[in-house]
C-alpha cells in the first residue's frame, strides 16, 4: 500500500476520532447537542478501511452510529457538526440530526435509525443497480445486534435469490447497547447466520484497516464478477456508552482497557506506519495538529451558522414533483 | 373508449407504465408467474419477462423496505402486498423510511414508488383479512394515500401514482374488482387523474354524503334510492386521503349544510372523525344538523356471512343515516 494513502486512512481516521471527541464535548459540557448521540470510537477502521475500497458510485447505507461512515464518504466534517447542532448548514438542514446524516452527491444513503430497517432498503439500492446491469454494488453497515431482527433475515434471503450485488458488513462490537452478543443471539458467530442464506461471509479483524480494505476490495470485486452478496463480520469495539449517558455498566472489568490498549485500530496503523513505512513521529503530530485546526473551525462555523428558518418546516414533506 | 371493470383498468394502467418507462417494474408474491393473487397482473410476466416482474419472497419487511430503496436509487417499483393485511408487516418500511427519506435527508431523494394493496371485507375471511384499514396509512404527512372507486379514476390515479416522485399506497378494493355495477367508460390511452383532488360524483342539493372507494357504490344506490322519495343527495368522492382536498367536500356541504360520510373502515378515530372535525371547523355557519357517520361497528370482522355483513355498511344504512338529519 502507497505511503500516501495509509497517511490518509490514518488522518481520516484521526479526524473521526476527534470529531466524536468535541462532539462528545459539544454535548456534554456545553449542551449544543441533543437527543441521540452515537459514538464511533473504536470503530474508525471499518468504515475508512470500507469506504477506501468502494467506487464512488457503489452506495453507502448505514444505521444510526453514522459519523464515521459520513466522515470517510467524504461529507465535510463541519457540515456533519452544523446537523449534529441542529444548524441549517447541516447536511440534512437539520432535519435529520445525527442518526440520520446523508449525502446524494457522495452515494451516502444515509444513517437510519430503526434497527436492521436499512438492510431492506440496502437491498433495494442494490436491486437497483442489477436492474440496470451495472457494475456497482451497495455496502449495507449494521451491528451485531441488528442480525436478531426479521429485516436482517428477510433481507439477506432477498440478497441470496436475487443475487444482489450487495455486501453486507457486520460491526460486531460485542454488544447492541447492553446485551452482550450471546446473549442476544443464538449464534454468537453472526457470519454463520451469512451462510445459512448461502452467502459466503468472513470474520474478520475489524481493527485493523490493512486487513479491513483487502477483504472489502476482495468481497467488491467477487460481486463485480457476479458472484452475488458477500458478507464479512468485522470483529471490533465501542468505547464510548451506546449514547450519551449510558455508563456501561454491563461491561466486565478491563475489557475496554484490553481492546484500546492492545487493539486500538488507529495505534495499529500508526505503529504500522512508524516500523513499517518509515514514517516519522513529527510527520503524524502534523497530521494531528491539521486535523485539530479542522475541527476548530468546523466548531467555529457550526457556531456560527443560523438554525433553519420556521418557514422551511413543512418543506420536503413530498418531494418536489 | 371501452367499458372496464375497476380491475381491466388497474391492468391497464400497469401494461401502459410499464411499457412508457423502463424503470417502472412489479415486485410482490405471486405476481409473476402465478399471475397475481387477483390476476391483476396477468399475462405481465410473458409480456416483461422476469426482470421486470419479480416474484418474491413472502418477505413483506423488505419487500417495501426493497422498493423503497430502489425507488431511491431511481426505478419506480410498483411493489404488490398480496392484501392490505399484510402490509401491517411492512408498516415500518412504509411510515419509518419510504415517508420519511424526502424529509428526513432534506429534499435530496426522492422516493418514487408505489404499494398497491387490495383490501376491504365482505367476502367472510375472517378477522385478520377483511381489513379496511386505510386511515392508518393516512395518519403520517409523507405517504400519499390513494384509493379509486371507479375504474377511470383508478386508471388516471395508478399512472399518476407512478409517475408522482414520492411514495403512495394505493388501496383497490376487492370488493369492487369485477363488479359490473362498477363498469365505466375508461379511454384507452394515456391520462392521469390528479392525486389530492376530491370530486363529485353526484350532484344534489338536499344533503351532501362524503366517501371514497367502496363507500361511493352504496352511497350512489343510496341516492337513487333517496331521489325516489324526492331527497337529492349529492355524492363526494375523495379519491385520495393523503393529502385530503377538502375544497370539494367544504363546496358542497356550504350548499347542502347537511353531511353523512360513509366509509368502510371502523368507525373510531376513522376518516369520518376527521371530515367532521373539518366540517366543524372550517364551515360551522352552515352546520343545519349533526353530521353522520356510516362506517364499520368496532368488531372484528366475523366470519359468518350473516354476521360480517350485519357489521359492514350499505346503502339502507346510508340512507337511514340521512334521514335522521333531514
Ligand atoms: C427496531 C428497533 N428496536 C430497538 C431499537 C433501540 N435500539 C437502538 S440501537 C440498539 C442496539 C443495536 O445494536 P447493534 O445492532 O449491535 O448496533 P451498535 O449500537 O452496537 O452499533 C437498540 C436496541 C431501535 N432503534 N429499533
Ligand atoms: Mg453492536
Amino acid at each position: 500500500m502507497e505511503k500516501e494513502t495509509l497517511l490518509d486512512w490514518y488522518r481520516q481516521m484521526v479526524l473521526i476520532r476527534r470529531f466524536e471527541e468535541r462532539s462528545d464535548e459539544l454535548y456534554q459540557l456545553e449542551g449544543k447537542i441533543k437527543g441521540f448521540l452515537h459514538l464511533y470510537i473504536g470503530q474508525e477502521a471499518i468504515a475508512v478501511g470500507t469506504i477506501a475500497a468502494r467506487r464512488p458510485q457503489d452506495h453507502l447505507i448505514t444505521a444510526y452510529r453514522d459519523h464515521g461512515h459520513a466522515l470517510a464518504a467524504g461529507l465535510e466534517a463541519k457540515y456533519v457538526l452544523a446537523e449534529l447542532m441542529g444548524k441549517a448548514t447541516g447536511v440534512t438542514g437539520g432535519r435529520g440530526g445525527s442518526m440520520h446524516l446523508a449525502s446524494r452527491d457522495r452515494h451516502f444513503w444515509g444513517g437510519y435509525g430503526i434497527v436492521g430497517a436499512h438492510l431492506s432498503l440496502g437491498v433495494g439500492l442494490a436491486l437497483a443497480e442489477k436492474y440496470r446491469e451495472s457494475e456497482f454494488a451497495a455496502i449495507c453497515y449494521f451491528g451485531d445486534g441488528a442480525t436478531n431482527i426479521g429485516y436482517f433475515h428477510e433481507s439477506l434471503n432477498m440478497a441470496g435469490v436475487w443475487q444482489l450485488p450487495i455486501l453486507f458488513v457486520c460491526e460486531n462490537n460485542k454488544y447492541g447497547m447492553g446485551t452482550a452478543v450471546d446473549k442476544a443471539s443464538a449464534n454468537p458467530i453472526i457470519s454463520d447466520k451469512a451462510r445459512a442464506y448461502c452467502i459466503p461471509a468472513k470474520r474478520i479483524d475489524g481493527n485493523n484497516i490493512l486487513e479491513v480494505y483487502d477483504e472489502t476490495s476482495a468481497a467488491l470485486a467477487k460481486i463485480r464478477a457476479g458472484e452475488g452478496p458477500q458478507f464479512l463480520e468485522m470483529m471490533t469495539y465501542r468505547y464510548e456508552g451506546h449514547s450519551i449517558g449510558d455508563r456501561t455498566r454491563y461491561r466486565p472489568e478491563g475489557e475496554l482497557h484490553q481492546w484500546r490498549d492492545e487493539k486500538d485500530p488507529i495505534a495499529t496503523l500508526q505503529k504500522h506506519l512508524l516500523t513499517q513505512m518509515g514514517i516519522s513521529e513529527t510527520e503524524l503530530m502534523a497530521i494531528q495538529q491539521d486535523v485539530e485546526r479542522e475541527m476548530d473551525e468546523a466548531v467555529r462555523f457550526s457556531n456560527e451558522s443560523p438554525l433553519p428558518e420556521l418557514d422551511t418546516l413543512y418543506n420536503y414533506i413530498y418531494p418536489e414533483a | 373508449m371501452a367499458r372496464l371493470t375497476l380491475r381491466e383498468a388497474i391492468t391497464d394502467a400497469l401494461r401502459e407504465e410499464m411499457q412508457r418507462d423502463d424503470n417502472v417494474f412489479i415486485m410482490g408474491e405471486e405476481v409473476a408467474d402465478w399471475g397475481g393473487t387477483y390476476a391483476v397482473t396477468k399475462g405481465f410476466l410473458e409480456e416483461f419477462g422476469p426482470r421486470r416482474v419479480r416474484d418474491t419472497p413472502i418477505s413483506e419487511m423488505v419487500i417495501a423496505g426493497a422498493a423503497t430503496g430502489a425507488a431511491m436509487a431511481g426505478l419506480r417499483p410498483v411493489a404488490e402486498f398480496m392484501t392490505i393485511n399484510f402490509a401491517f408487516v411492512a408498516f415500518d418500511a412504509i411510515i419509518n423510511h419510504a415517508a420519511k427519506v424526502s424529509y428526513m435527508f432534506n429534499g435530496q431523494f426522492d422516493c418514487p414508488v408505489v404499494f398497491r394493496a387490495p383490501g376491504g371485507g365482505g367476502k367472510q375471511l375472517g378477522a385478520t383479512h377483511s381489513h379496511t384499514p386505510d386511515v392508518i396509512f393516512a395518519h403520517f404527512p409523507g405517504l400519499k394515500v390513494v384509493c379509486p372507486a371507479t375504474p377511470y379514476d383508478a386508471k388516471g390515479l395508478l399512472k399518476a401514482a407512478i409517475r408522482d416522485n414520492g411514495p403512495v399506497l394505493f388501496i383497490e378494493a376487492v370488493p369492487l374488482y369485477t363488479s359490473p355495477k362498477v363498469r365505466d367508460e375508461v379511454p384507452e390511452g394515456d391520462y392521469t387523474v390528479p392525486i389530492g383532488v376530491s370530486d363529485v360524483k353526484r350532484e344534489g342539493s338536499d344533503v351532501t354524503i362524503i366517501t371514497y372507494g367502496e363507500g361511493l357504490h352504496i352511497s350512489l344506490d343510496a341516492a337513487r334510492q333517496l331521489e325516489r322519495e324526492g331527497i337529492e343527495a349529492e355524492v363526494v368522492d375523495l379519491r385520495t386521503l393523503q393529502p385530503l382536498d377538502m375544497s370539494v367536500p367544504l363546496a358542497s356541504f356550504k350548499k347542502t349544510f347537511k353531511a353523512v360520510v360513509v366509509e368502510f373502515g371502523h368507525q373510531t378515530y376513522g376518516i369520518g372523525a376527521e371530515i367532521v372535525a373539518r366540517l366543524q371547523e372550517e364551515a360551522f355557519d352552515y352546520l343545519d344538523a349533526p353530521i353522520k357517520r356510516v362506517a364499520q361497528n368496532d368488531v372484528p370482522a366475523p366470519y359468518s356471512g350473516l354476521l360480517e355483513k350485519a357489521a359492514l355498511p350499505d346503502a339502507d344504512k346510508v340512507v337511514a343515516a340521512v334521514k335522521e338529519i333531514l
